[in-house]
């Protein structure tokens, strides 16, 4: 498998960078190394301060490691390569209000791409593509800052898209979409990876969004906790809600049930699985 | 408080070539004391509708009536501050509204503004900090050395200083993680009983709708297109479909188990728990049957 991304051994405290302000005293990220293959879907999850976000801004070089490494691209990440590194990425960040620079919504999804150098005839169909594809084209020429909320979240997704990256970056990019909205922006990112090689790191509260990643990373207390298959992460339970994060709707379901006393027999992740066992067993007869 | 919306509509930027239309022919009754929760998909006018609720914004149309107090498109800005008094608002991403030197300042900014003596105001402060559980050492602190779940809670007791009798809260729990939306879930339920609240939810969660609301009311292209106890709403799966909704996954479940099984369930699963304890009902009423 062929490496996009990686890290290696990376420390990183807030309290160092002067104009930054440090959300605690202690390092936001501590001795964190990972890979990200080519390809593959890795969420990232962990509780709030855990260090996702600044693990999310180091691999986009808005800040630097105070030791260890950053790769990208197979080449380490430097102030150098950086807008070269960029320009092959996506990046929507939690909040759109901070990234907002165009006056209109075409104007702002169109930046990256200008300041790329993407030829005007091109871009303006690619804006076309990426507003179409969220369902904003009927807002092309609002101001983004008088938009609704999952508006403004729809149009940052869009940004990223238009960039046509190999990488995209998600940091809760869904936090303000009803369920729909979030099922929609997952079914574009799938659907780009069918098409392309698309690799995506998803930041992510949503667990359904999680069973659906290939691999997924935890964060705890600015460390890699574990990396793993869906199966093998939520395999560990309730250590997992100890480190604060929730288990998906249907292991959460089983527990309700065994404690009723109702007997089953596997760990089941998806509604699906739940769902046949409960029939093979329960209803069938 | 009762508060009663009447024929409300709103237009932004009227009478410019840049107007748009975000409400629409709203009426809808939000009795004192009850739990609502307004649902919607993006852009259906649930936060436009919250900023009339606290005197933010007033209608273009028709009568919005908070307690006594009437606000029609005629009424003056200095009615629009009482309001405000009595209602309070925590916007998506409220730590955007954090700007004092120390935690305790920034909650007590607003009761002072208000007229409250300053050693009232301090007191609440603490107070507020030890509500919501973050730690004591947090007052003196900048509010931007906070993680985010820790600014969150900071901007709500911001809001809960100035004891407002209506609380409306637009996505409050928008980017926390599981563990802090359900403390922040269950602090708002909390207050709501023991402080008599008449509360206002804007969620995206229909399971949070589900699990603490007592009312539910839909929005729909500007519109309010159902209202009813959570019960009825989530009973009418294919008309919140076509607002592009959709029931918790507790009952989503339950009607499949039920398409399955050919057996419906005594009542309806708004919460994982009920489900459980209907499934397991279920499956002991499937094995006394004789095969
Ligand atoms: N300041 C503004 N100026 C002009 N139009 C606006 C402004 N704010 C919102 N709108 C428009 O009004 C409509 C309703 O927006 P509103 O913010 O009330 O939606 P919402 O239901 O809260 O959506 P979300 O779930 O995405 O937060 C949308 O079409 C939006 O684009
Ligand atoms: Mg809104």
């Amino acid at each position: 498998m062929k490496e996009i991304a990686s890290m290696h051994h990376v420390e990183f405290s807030y309290d160092m960078e002067e104009e930054e302000s440090s959300p605690m005293s202690t390092k936001a990220l501590n001795n964190a190394s990972f890979t990200l293959y080519e390809g593959e879907w890795l969420a990232v999850v962990g509780h709030n301060g855990s260090g996702k976000s600044t693990l999310a801004k180091l691999l986009i070089g808005l800040m630097f490691p105070s030791s260890g490494e950053v790769h990208l691209f197979s080449e380490r990440l430097s102030e150098e390569n950086l807008w070269e590194t960029r320009s092959r990425m996506g990046i929507v960040f939690q909040n759109p209000d901070n990234q907002f620079v165009g006056s209109t919504v075409q104007d702002d999804v169109a930046f990256a791409l200008e300041n790329n150098g993407v030829p005007y005839d091109m871009m303006v169909k690619r804006v076309q593509e990426a507003l179409e594809q969220v369902k904003m084209k009927d807002y092309i020429n609002h101001e983004p800052h008088h938009l609704s909320g999952g508006q403004k979240q729809r149009v940052a997704i869009a940004g990223a898209l238009a960039m046509h990256p190999e990488l995209l970056i998600l940091d809760e990019a869904t936090s303000m979409l009803d369920p729909q909205g979030r099922e929609e922006v997952i079914e574009i990112v799938k659907k780009l990876r069918s098409e392309i090689n698309l690799t995506v790191l998803s930041i992510t509260h949503d667990l359904e969004e999680v069973l659906l990643a290939d691999r997924i990373l935890v964060m705890n207390e600015g460390q890699v906790l574990m990396v793993g298959t869906p199966q093998e992460i939520f395999q560990q339970g309730t250590e997992l809600e100890k480190v604060g994060l929730d288990l998906p709707f249907a292991l959460r379901v089983s527990e309700l049930l065994r404690a009723t006393g109702v007997e089953l027999q596997g760990n089941h992740m998806t509604e699906e699985e739940l769902v046949n066992e409960l029939w093979t067993f329960h209803f069938s007869k | 408080m009762d508060i009663s919306l009447q024929q409300v509509g709103y237009l932004y930027a009227k009478d410019s070539p840049f107007e748009k239309r975000a409400l629409q022919d709203v009426t809808a009754t939000i009795p004192s004391g009850s739990y609502t929760s307004i649902i919607g998909h993006t852009g259906s006018g649930k936060s436009t509708l919250l900023l009339h609720l606290n005197g933010l914004l007033k209608p273009s149309e028709g009568i919005v009536q908070i307690g006594d107090t009437m606000i029609t498109a005629q009424t003056k800005g200095k009615k629009m501050k009482e309001v405000r008094n009595h209602v309070g608002i925590v916007f998506q991403f409220p730590e955007h509204q954090l700007f004092e030197e120390t935690v305790e300042k920034d909650i007590m900014f607003g009761p002072i503004n208000f007229g409250v003596p300053k050693e009232e105001a301090r007191a609440r402060a603490h107070e507020l900090v030890k509500l919501l559980g973050l730690p004591d050492d947090v007052l003196q602190k900048s509010p931007f050395e906070l993680s985010g779940g820790q600014m969150r809670r900071v901007a709500i007791a911001g809001v809960l200083a100035f004891k407002p009798s209506v609380l409306v809260l637009d996505e409050p729990t928008a980017g926390l993680d599981p563990k802090g939306r359900k403390e922040i879930m269950e602090l708002f339920h909390h207050l709501h009983k023991t402080e008599s609240l008449t509360t206002i939810l804007v969620t995206h969660s229909m399971e949070d709708a589900a699990r603490y609301s007592d009312r539910i009311l839909v929005m729909h292209e500007g519109t309010a297109v159902m209202e009813g106890t959570p019960e009825e709403i989530y009973s009418l799966e294919d008309q919140l479909h076509s607002f592009r909704l959709s029931v918790p996954r507790s009952v989503r479940f339950q009607r499949q188990i039920e398409k399955m099984s050919g057996q419906r369930f005594d009542r309806i699963a708004l919460t994982e728990d009920t489900l459980a304890q209907e499934l397991a009902k279920a499956i002991a009423r499937k094995g006394e049957r004789p095969c």
